[in-house]
């Protein structure tokens, strides 16, 4: 029998699964139509910006755009002696530009990151060359100041040849590449990027659990009580959800401050002295507090959702069995109850690790992460490329850890709801 | 090994959860050891809650409970040894088939080989020794069930408790699973308390049934018993079909009865009334009633056919009968050919004893 007259057709002669593409083709268009508008707005909103970020965390262009003699006569030298006439004069040619244009002071600030000193030895140099004659700008450049003797300072400019570079991740991890290319850390009084690093880890580690300590019960109760309970308790959980997120950081400052109520309270239970008054806020304990508030609602309602599908039989099922209440609850109830327990987790940490504006507020300088860096770098010291280097890095460290929890827990069996 | 008599026995027990009404009233109840006893009942007559308090996931608001003549109201769900087979058979979902029955074993720290000769004896008894490294979701309802009653089991239960567990099947899968209930139950010999609403499934699996409504146990008897021999007009009325007339009792003695409708009188066989003048319900199964009786029976009376309903294996005939227009006949399906035809009038007759004079509604 051919493969021909075994082929079904559908009564008007056209092979069946063709007439089947046919007829879904149709509402294949429309499904993609359908999600077309989300798909832009994602691209737009989430895509492009990443990117965005990506590439400007990497784009090292300024430097080679306004040296750009300088780096092609360059490319024959071996950065070990001084470099060839040709690299001053391309170097004079090259700068004299920038002077004319009066962009020179970003080349100043970007050189100087590279290596101290350079901004005045640049700034000398531009007072200077405007009596520079023609012809071996090599001893006239020298003349001007002692430090263009220094190989290092030429290596310095060789360094940002390159359009892309890494080092803005490297200063994110207090590393940095030296004068000989090597990666070494930076000078351990000058490490805070690391600290800020463990201090977020640590912070987001602590907040999941207390979230998940106090949201548990909660859940397990709103998922039992009687209708009516569970409602009220619902409203309590999800009332301050609704309010501001700032009003609810504030009001725990109200809470925490040193004059108060938190602290009247203890005092007045003579739990401490009046004029010995515990820190609570612009410190750790205030960040911990006020947001573990504050994401407490993304771990019940997770968890609440699970905790709802499952039936009570279980439980009774379980110690009909003879099982005590406790072997029946970490046997039966709490394995069912994980796929709640990673949604949350995963949820708060995440939320808790990107966090700004409560540290910001309560958090003070022992209790700010490392969001509340990168903020600094995009308004104040507009670095947006270290500010964009630093973002990535947090968001590939989400990434990775929700890889890890895919592998460990499975991101299948998330429920949200 | 002799079989005690009062192996479960429910003394004087009440229970109320609102403080308002009881749920259960002043109920008394033995259950020989081996038996299968069957709660049979319409919805919110209690009969899940008498389980519930017997498993202990419900405390009685008083009197008293004995498993082998040990009052176990103070005893938590999980010493009682009660095996427990729920509704929605309460399988653990994250556990396979396997870990589900040695849950019961794990829990009493037997061994490790114990364990599995026990589980392996426990799903070969349901006819599941392949289904062992499954998850339950992957079975379908039936074999849940089976792995339900399995796990209820194994662990050698002295009394299993059974809510419901058949109400989620389809119907040949609900038959075919009471017989194996039944089997199971001879073979092993285990006492069985059983709660159901489907009265077919009561009557088949059943040594004795108890028939609650409103709290209280209405009759506890044998399953024809209960069918041929009901107590009161409830039970009449719940067991089976089941034709009534409303009448007063106009003549009593020797063990018969006179009653008079309000069209005609019947005799009737006195249960529950012992006086003229007494209101009561006459109670005739269907298939009691014959059509042109050829023996002598001491009542005989003329109806009208209103309806006919084909069933299959027998046809069902609604006759006015005496100003009862709802007068039910079962006739066997065979060739022997009736005049039934819509609008004859047919001659009916039944005996005496099978008119059982019972409390008025």
């Amino acid at each position: 029998m051919s493969s021909e007259t075994q082929k079904i057709l559908s009564t008007d002669g056209i092979p069946l699964e063709e007439s089947l593409k046919k007829a879904e083709k149709k509402n294949k268009i429309k499904a993609f139509l359908l999600v077309t508008p989300l798909l832009l707005f994602l691209i737009i909103t989430y895509i492009v910006p990443i990117a965005d970020m990506f590439s400007r965390s990497i784009d090292d262009k300024m430097v080679t755009n306004m040296l750009p003699k300088t780096y092609k006569a360059m490319e024959q030298w071996d950065g070990k002696e001084l470099p060839p006439e040709e690299v001053f004069e391309a170097f004079y040619l090259d700068y004299k530009i920038l002077v004319k244009n009066k962009t020179a002071g970003k080349l100043q600030t970007q050189l100087n990151y590279e290596k101290n000193g350079f901004k005045s030895v640049l700034k000398k140099l531009a007072r200077k060359q405007k009596k520079f004659e023609e012809g071996n700008y090599k001893e006239q450049i020298m003349k001007v100041h002692k430090r263009w003797r220094n190989v290092e300072y030429w290596r310095a400019i060789k360094r940002r040849a390159p359009a892309y570079t890494y080092s803005k991740y490297l200063k994110g991890v207090d590393m940095y590449s030296n004068e000989d290319g090597k990666i070494v850390q930076v000078s351990e009084d000058r490490r805070i990027h690391r600290i800020l690093w463990s201090r977020t880890l640590e912070v987001a580690f602590f907040v999941t659990l207390f979230c998940f300590l106090m949201a548990y019960p909660i859940a397990h109760l709103l998922a039992t009580l009687p209708m009516k309970y569970s409602n009220l308790l619902m409203i309590c959980v999800l009332l301050p959800f609704w309010t501001s997120l700032l009003v609810r950081t504030a009001s725990w400052m109200i809470l925490l401050q040193q004059q108060g109520i938190v602290n009247d309270f203890f005092v007045w239970i003579g739990l401490v002295a009046d004029d010995n008054r515990p820190e609570m806020m612009y410190n750790k304990t205030g960040t911990y507090v006020a947001m573990t508030q504050i994401l407490l609602p993304f771990m019940v309602l997770p968890l609440y959702s699970v905790m709802k599908t499952i039936s009570p039989s279980l439980m009774r099922a379980g110690k009909s069995l003879g099982a005590t209440p406790v072997v029946a609850f970490f046997k039966v109830y709490f394995p069912l109850t994980i796929p709640g327990i990673g949604a949350g987790c995963l949820l708060v940490f995440i939320l808790a690790i990107g966090y700004y504006i409560t540290p910001a507020l309560v958090g003070g300088a022992s209790g700010t992460l490392i969001s509340n860096q990168i903020a600094y770098h995009m308004k104040s010291t507009l670095d947006w490329s270290f500010a964009s280097a630093m973002g990535l890095m947090l968001l590939t460290g989400v990434l990775v850890i929700y890889w890890i929890y895919n592998k460990l827990v499975g991101v299948d069996n998330i429920k949200l709801g | 090994m002799s079989k005690k008599e009062d192996f479960v026995k429910f003394d004087k027990v009440d229970k109320s959860y609102d403080g308002k009404v009881l749920v259960v009233k002043d109920l008394n109840l033995d259950i020989k050891e081996g038996e299968f006893v069957t709660m049979l009942g319409p919805s919110g007559s209690g009969k899940t809650t008498c389980l519930m308090m017997l498993a202990g996931f419900e405390t009685p608001t008083n009197g008293e409970i004995y498993l082998d003549n040990n009052p176990i109201s103070n005893i938590p769900p999980h010493k009682r040894g009660i095996g427990m087979v729920f509704q929605n058979y309460a399988l653990f979902p994250h556990m396979t088939v396997f870990e589900n029955l040695a849950f019961p074993l794990r829990v009493r720290k037997i061994s490790k080989e114990d364990i599995e000769k026990k589980v392996d004896k426990a799903l070969a008894m349901v006819s599941l020794s392949e289904f062992g490294n499954r998850m339950p979701g992957q079975l379908s309802g039936g074999q849940q069930q089976r792995v339900a009653v399995a796990r209820a089991l194994v662990f050698d239960p002295s009394v299993v408790l059974m809510d419901e567990p058949l109400g989620a099947l389809d119907k040949n899968l609900r038959e075919s699973m009471q017989y194996e209930i039944k089997h199971i139950h001879e073979s092993i010999g285990v006492t069985v308390v059983y709660v159901t609403h489907d009265q077919g499934e009561a009557l088949t699996m059943s040594n004795r049934i108890a028939v609650f409504n409103d709290g209280k146990v209405q009759q506890l008897s044998s399953p024809d018993k209960l069918y041929e021999e009901p107590v009161n007009s409830f039970v009449a009325e719940f067991i089976g079909e089941n034709n009534t007339f409303a009448g007063e009792i106009s003549d009593i003695s020797n063990g018969s009865c006179k009653v008079k409708l309000d069209k005609g009188e019947i005799i009737a066989n006195p249960i529950s009334v012992k006086s003229v003048g007494e209101k009561t319900t006459v109670s005739i199964r269907p298939e009691r009633a014959l059509i042109d009786p050829k023996d002598k029976m001491d009542n005989n009376q003329k109806g009208k056919i209103e309806e006919i309903i084909y069933h299959g294996d027998h046809t069902r005939v609604r006759l006015n009968l005496l100003g009862n227009s709802e007068f039910i006949l079962k006739v066997p399906n065979s060739s022997q050919n009736l005049d039934i035809k819509l609008g004859n009038e047919i001659d009916i007759g039944w005996n005496s004893r099978d008119a059982r004079a019972l409390d008025p509604k």
